[in-house]
């Protein structure tokens, strides 16, 4: 296991950025060999910004899209990716939203410096990605006007990601919670909305008044908190709170085994199933040299469609409710039924099957399944039709969202909004067509998109989703092609039964992988996929042992939180419902 | 002597009816809206879930009956006796039947049944505005802008009826539909009406001093408890008045072939009730603004044409 794969791919181009404009000593960006050949290049923090600039601008570069901003701890990392790497290692994550191309840019630290310059001039939506680092690892952001904590509370001693913050519960002394502790933790919840800065001394307007949308409300979709400053009815400005649904599941990663963390992802996203395993296991194929078989791939695809369409209606049903409309979300749930009852037969389980494993799936479709999925096909498409008339046409409907939460395809680049909300605005960006992964470039299916980037928009997209999505299903019905579900990789599978039984070679790994876990090559991988939401990456990086040493999760709800203010201020309190509702999110996959 | 003793047994029968309609009627808006939302609505307590009224009447009776110490309490305590009083009170004047009811040939009834429904604002606005709650207050708000902007055209709407028939008092407006109803020559005056109808009794697409999907619960908010069950009781009550208040306006009151009186007012009620249903399950809640500018552009000038052109007709000698 001690040949890195990495060192059997060759090194891409070097990105020459233009001459620094600071003095000083430029050292000059600096090319990484990576297992998922994805461009990633060293750089360090005095240059960054202009690094980036360069990035985001230059016609050539043209990285409109921030994915994601993260950090790992690199002090207990035995194979070091380059000589560059310190301590800690920030990771951005760039995307070209043309043809979907994606770069990386690392900037190391050392334990004693830990700092760089705020790239929210270049990336407004670097600001929560940049709070989240310094709530995880301490590394504090120059210029930033608001780095506050994110996900844990301001009280908390400690940065969680950091290798030397403990993981398990048993590691630390019993949780007490003494009432003075508790008051003040709910005091502290109070000073949100002055250290947001939503309060001056010099607004003294009797006409506003601050009010708390949530943790706790019937339409915040999950434990928010949104503070919102209103004049009458209009809202002057709204700041998102999050970190309520936490679970530390990036965390919980570096102490599972890599097969063992796959139901911790199922329940990331938790209305899109088998989604979430979907990037993590193709990360962990990725780094390990698996193929997987083309049955599973395909089944693979055809589960992800049939979440896609659960998380659709899901979001259909209580969007339209929240715009006071009570029946479709009964109606939309009972189709729901019926796909879960599909997710049912096949896996044995209904929200979070936990269906996906590493080099295939956990078992071979049942009998009849084909029959089951033919009805669905059937039935699905009339109601769609039929919410069609009874809720897009709908006069009030349109009056409640058409011109709403308006954002231009620009806007919605810069806060990094992928998925149907980027599609809203008229790019046609899917990144199952831009960047096939698991064979989708064999189905055919249509991007559908919109123009005006409004709640009207944002929720058609869904309903037209669904068909292609039944499109999809309706292919991989008739292509399903035979074979194995799983690859008969050694990483992947149990060696055979007989060939353990002879031969201590085969024992040897199979007592290895049997107790400890597999042991993936050391190496960093991105895996992306298009979620239900927008785009949901993993990053995963391994230290050439039987658990991940660092797993980031980048979901598509947290970048499309950050949007929420941008597009609220000046509309009314129910319209921020309508906007909250059209921008599909569930807390549980922003707070991880 | 016989007298007064008879409208007492009458007023304290239509009482205990009128709150027993508003009870029952929950029960029959969730067997509905069940029936039309694909799902059983609930089925369990009694025959096919009809004792399901007793039961919420246990659990609303024996709950925490609490007051939030941020709340003015004595305001607080007298919201839900207001709006409930004022939709019964307003009951006094419908005539049931030929005959029947408390006081159906008040020669103001009319004017009374607007005065109550405009004095139930009273008890919403202090609701939100007692509870002291940022929520409540923005529902008390609602209510205040919607009934006033409301009110205005629901009184102007019934004028149509008041001028083809020259009185206020209910049963003479009852007794003028014997040949043709009114909702003929009146629709659009029936229209604006039945619209703010539903706004006075807050019900979807008319729910925003609720409007639960951003204030929580609106103006009732702090409730709990009993002072919680007057307003849902008066809710109910205020669906069966606009209801009945329509049907002798505009159809006819308890007139109809056949069927003795009470059944034809009965059936006509149950309809309108049923329609009040059956909007809440299919229509989505229009914005503040929206709801404003649809009362104001669009109902009251219709209100008005429709008054200019009955009078007008009339001093053309027509009808």
């Amino acid at each position: 296991m001690s040949v890195t794969l990495s060192d059997a791919i060759a090194p891409p181009a070097l990105k020459s950025c233009p001459p620094a404009a600071q003095p000083g000593q430029p050292v000059p960006p600096s090319p990484q060999a990576t297992t998922d050949a994805i461009e990633t290049i060293w750089c360090d923090a005095d240059h960054l910004i202009h690094q980036m600039q360069y990035l985001k601008t230059d016609q050539t570069q043209n990285y409109r899209l921030l994915l994601d901003i993260t950090a790992i701890d690199e002090r207990q990392r035995t194979h070091r990716p380059h000589p560059n790497c310190a301590d800690f290692t920030l990771l951005y994550h760039v995307l070209r939203p043309t043809d979907g191309r994606q770069l990386r840019v690392k900037i190391p630290l050392t334990q004693d410096a830990l700092i760089a310059p705020t790239l929210c001039p270049v990336f407004p939506n670097a600001n929560w990605y940049e709070r989240e680092i310094w709530d995880m690892f301490g590394i504090r952001f120059a210029g930033h006007d608001n780095l506050r904590r994110i996900l844990m509370p301001e009280s908390w001693q400690g940065h969680p990601l950091r290798k030397d913050h403990y993981s398990r519960a048993t590691e630390r002394g019993p949780f007490v919670l003494p009432a003075s502790t508790e008051q003040a933790e709910q005091h502290a919840l109070r000073d949100i909305p002055a250290l947001a800065g939503m309060i001056d001394d010099t607004d003294d307007d009797p006409e506003t008044m601050i009010i708390n949308l949530g943790p706790n409300h019937p339409s915040l979709h999950g434990v928010l908190r949104l503070v919102v400053k209103l004049r009458g009815e209009e809202i002057i400005d709204v700041v998102p709170e999050i970190g309520f649904h936490h679970r530390g599941a990036e965390k919980i990663g570096e102490r599972q085994s890599w097969h063992s963390f796959i139901p911790y992802t199922d329940r990331i996203d938790y209305v899109a199933g088998v989604m979430n395993n979907f990037p993590y296991v193709m990360g962990v194929e990725q780094l390990a040299g698996i193929t997987v078989p083309a049955r599973a791939q395909m089944i693979r695809i055809m589960l992800a469609e049939i979440f896609r369409i659960i998380s659709h209606l899901v979001f259909f049903g209580t969007m339209v409710q929240d715009v006071g409309q009570l029946s479709p979300v009964f109606y939309v749930f009972t189709d729901r039924e019926r796909a879960l009852e599909l997710i049912e037969m096949i896996c044995g389980f209904r929200m979070h099957p936990s269906f996906f494993r590493i080099g295939g799936v956990a078992a071979d479709l049942p009998q009849g399944w084909d029959a089951r999925v033919r009805a669905f096909l059937a039935y699905l498409p009339r109601r769609l039709d039929e919410y069609q008339s009874m809720v897009m046409r709908n006069r009030i409907f349109k009056a409640r969202t058409i011109g709403i939460g308006e954002y231009s395809a620009a806007e919605a680049l810069d806060w990094g909004v992928t998925g149907p909300g980027l599609r809203a605005t008229g790019i046609a960006f899917d990144y199952r067509k831009i960047h096939p992964y698991s064979g989708y470039d064999q189905l055919a299916f249509d991007i559908p998109i919109a123009q005006r980037g409004d709640c009207y928009n944002r929720v058609q997209l869904r309903l037209d989703e669904m068909r292609e999505s039944l499109r999809i299903i309706a292919q991989c019905l008739k292509q399903m092609p035979p074979g194995p579900v799983k690859s008969n990789h050694p990483l992947a599978m149990p060696m055979p039964r007989e060939a353990v039984l002879h031969d201590i070679d085969t024992l040897i790994p199979h007592f290895l992988n049997a107790t400890w876990g597999a042991v993936i090559p050391p190496g960093e991988v991105s895996s992306t996929i298009e979620a239900t939401k927008g785009l949901n990456t993993y990053h995963l990086v391994s230290d050439g042992t039987t658990q991940p040493y660092r797993v980031r999760i980048r979901t598509p709800s947290f970048a499309h939180l950050q949007i929420i203010p941008a597009i609220s201020r000046g509309a009314y309190l129910a319209d921020l419902i309508a906007i909250i509702g059209s921008i599909d999110f569930v807390m549980a996959d922003v707070d991880r | 002597m016989n007298a007064i003793l008879l409208s007492l047994i009458q007023a304290v029968a239509v009482l205990l009816g009128i709150t027993l309609l508003a009870a029952g009627l929950t029960f029959a808006e969730r067997r509905l809206l069940g029936f039309w939302q694909d799902r059983l609505g609930p089925n369990r307590v009694g025959w096919q879930g009809t004792l399901q009224i007793v039961a919420d009447m246990i659990k609303i009776f024996f709950k925490q009956d609490w007051t939030p110490p941020f709340a003015d309490k004595i305001i607080f305590t007298a919201a839900p006796i207001i709006v409930l009083t004022t939709v019964v009170l307003a009951f006094a004047v419908i005539p049931l039947g030929p005959l029947a009811g408390i006081m159906p040939n008040l020669n103001i009834g009319l004017l009374f049944f607007l005065g109550m429904t405009s004095l139930s604002v009273y008890g919403v606005i202090l609701a939100g505005w007692s509870s002291n709650s940022k929520f409540a207050l923005l529902g008390g708000m609602r209510a205040a802008a919607q009934t006033i902007s409301y009110e205005v055209f629901m009184g102007l709407a019934v004028v149509g009826v008041v001028m083809l028939t020259g009185s206020f008092n209910l049963e003479t407006i009852v007794a003028a539909q014997t040949r043709v109803w009114f909702v003929i020559p009146q629709f659009f005056g029936f229209l604006p009406f039945l619209i703010a109808g539903i706004a006075e009794a807050h019900r979807l697409p008319f729910d925003l001093p609720e409007g639960e999907n951003e204030l929580g619960a609106g103006f009732h908010t702090e409730y709990s408890s009993m002072k919680f069950g007057m307003f849902f009781i008066a809710e109910y009550a205020s669906i069966v008045l606009i209801s009945s208040i329509t049907v002798v306006l505009y159809f006819g009151g308890w007139h109809g072939p056949w069927l003795p009186p009470a059944v034809w007012f009965a059936l006509k009620i149950g309809a309108f009730i049923a329609f009040f249903i059956l909007l809440r399950a299919a229509l989505p809640r229009p914005r503040y603004d929206q709801l404003m500018s649809y009362g104001w552009k669009l109902m009251l000038p219709l209100t008005i044409a429709n008054l200019a052109i009955t009078g007008a007709l009339m001093l053309g000698g027509i009808e």
